[in-house]
């Protein structure tokens, strides 16, 4: 094996004094390399051969197994991530979509309203013009009426003061003793009302 | 001799710092052969199955919201694949795998190696070297096939006048040659004195005056090893990415 033949040599090369020592007392060979457990020199094989295998198992896990998985993994969520970003993009331009709809709703609404409004201020300014006419019309009517009966009732008034005083007059000069001239009396009676 | 010292030295201070590092058969008392399921083979054993429990077991899921577990190790393959593309480029992303598996390795390594009792497969300059020269000859033969002779274009600095390119051409071969020791000694060495650092402390420990400061010390150096493991791991990792480029596009 090759362990031997390196640590033979090994022995050989180190120095004299040192080898000498040791396989006069017989120590066994783990002690050759004096003090220092790396420089023994016969466990290098051991060592070696347990590091390649170690080496070649982990690189066999990690080629065949876990960085595949591992890579995997992480483009899946990359790809997780894209995707729901461009998803996301997409519900923002709806939501932006949506909103601008609403708003041109809105803005419909209120125009329709405002139309509506003044639809409905215009027929009840006809209506309420026609009924104003009217009333002023009925106003003027019962006026005139009025007018004419107070002016009738002035002068009815007027006839029976008229008449009224013409009677007192006569009866108080019949009963102070004069006998009335009717036209007299009327014409007295109607200077007195004039004035 | 650890155990020849360990009698020799009853009552009086025990400093056996470099103890913790010796290979030695798990189960009876035979000599080291190179099939032999020693500690080494059990924490290295141990760094393969936390390694699966993270990055297999851990993502079963497959979740679109990763559990803790498979976030962690979610976070590590990020690091470990962005790491790969920004330092060595883009084209150099078919072996992130092989990176993956340095790296992990010697971060689970270096950690595991950390809790009490254990033993720090990292601390070898054996493991160690064998990565750098893994390393070494990937990059090599990787910049060889992939630009022919032109990969030599990586010695040969041609903004620099022409009679200083040959002497740079010289350091710049030994440079090349010197990475796999600096690389390997670099990580090995930095574990190692952690670790026996720690040790010296706890043999000082036994002594009663000065054992709060020394409890005190293997914690605060505790702390500082933890991050030594972890950056010696990430060094480990990013300068085989920085030889990688070399490699890849070698013109300077």
């Amino acid at each position: 094996m090759a362990t031997e033949t390196e640590n033979a040599t090994e022995a050989a090369t180190n120095g004299d004094a040192v080898a000498a020592s040791e396989v006069a007392l017989g120590t066994p060979p783990e002690a050759e390399a004096a003090g220092m457990p790396q420089l023994a020199f016969e466990t290098f094989g051991n060592q070696i051969f347990w590091l390649v295998v170690t080496l070649v198992i982990i690189h066999f896990v990690f080629t065949k197994v876990a960085l595949p998985r591992i890579a995997g993994v992480l483009a899946e969520r990359q790809g997780t991530i894209t995707s729901d970003l461009a998803a996301a993009e997409e519900l923002k331009q709806k939501a932006v979509d949506a909103e601008e709809a609403y708003k041109k709703a809105l803005a419909d609404a209120r125009a329709e309203a405002g139309k509506i409004v003044a639809d409905a201020k215009a027929e009840i300014q006809a209506d309420l013009d026609v009924a104003q006419e009217k009333a002023d019309a009925e106003i003027a009517a019962k006026t005139a009426e009025s007018e004419k009966a107070i002016a009738e009732i002035r002068d009815g008034a007027t006839e029976s003061a008229k008449t009224v005083a013409k009677d007192t007059v006569k009866e108080i000069l019949a009963s102070m003793g004069f006998s009335a001239d009717a036209k007299t009396v009327t014409a007295a009676v109607n200077t007195r009302m004039k004035g | 001799m650890a155990t020849e010292a360990h009698g020799d030295e009853t009552g009086g201070l025990e400093f056996h710092p470099l103890d913790q590092f010796i290979v030695k058969p798990l189960f009876g008392d035979g000599a080291v052969h190179w099939y032999t399921i020693t500690n080494v083979t059990l924490w290295m054993a141990l760094a393969v199955l936390a390694i699966a429990a993270l990055f297999v077991f851990g993502s079963r899921g497959r979740a679109l919201v990763p559990s803790r577990t498979q976030s962690i190790g979610e976070v590590l393959y990020g690091f470990t694949y962005k790491m790969v593309e920004d330092v060595a480029g883009k084209d150099a992303v078919k072996f992130f795998p092989y990176i993956m598996t340095l790296f992990m390795f010697i971060l689970f390594a270096n950690f595991l190696g950390l809790l009490p009792m254990s033993f720090a497969t990292t601390s070898h300059i054996a493991v160690t070297g064998v990565l750098a020269i893994a390393v070494f000859l990937t990059v090599t033969i990787v910049g060889f096939v992939k630009n022919g002779a032109g990969f030599l274009g990586l010695f040969w600095v041609s903004s620099a006048p022409l009679p200083l390119r040959p002497v740079l051409a010289i350091i710049e071969l030994i440079s090349y040659f010197v990475r796999p020791v600096s690389h390997s000694i670099r990580l090995g060495g930095n574990i190692m004195a952690g670790h026996a650092v720690m040790k010296v402390f706890a043999g000082f420990a036994a002594i009663a005056a000065i054992s709060p400061f020394a409890v005190l010390s293997i914690t605060a150096i505790y702390g500082l090893e933890v991050l030594v493991a972890g950056v010696q791991a990430y060094v480990f990792a990013i300068l085989t990415c920085v030889y990688l480029k070399d490699a890849l596009h070698p013109s300077h």
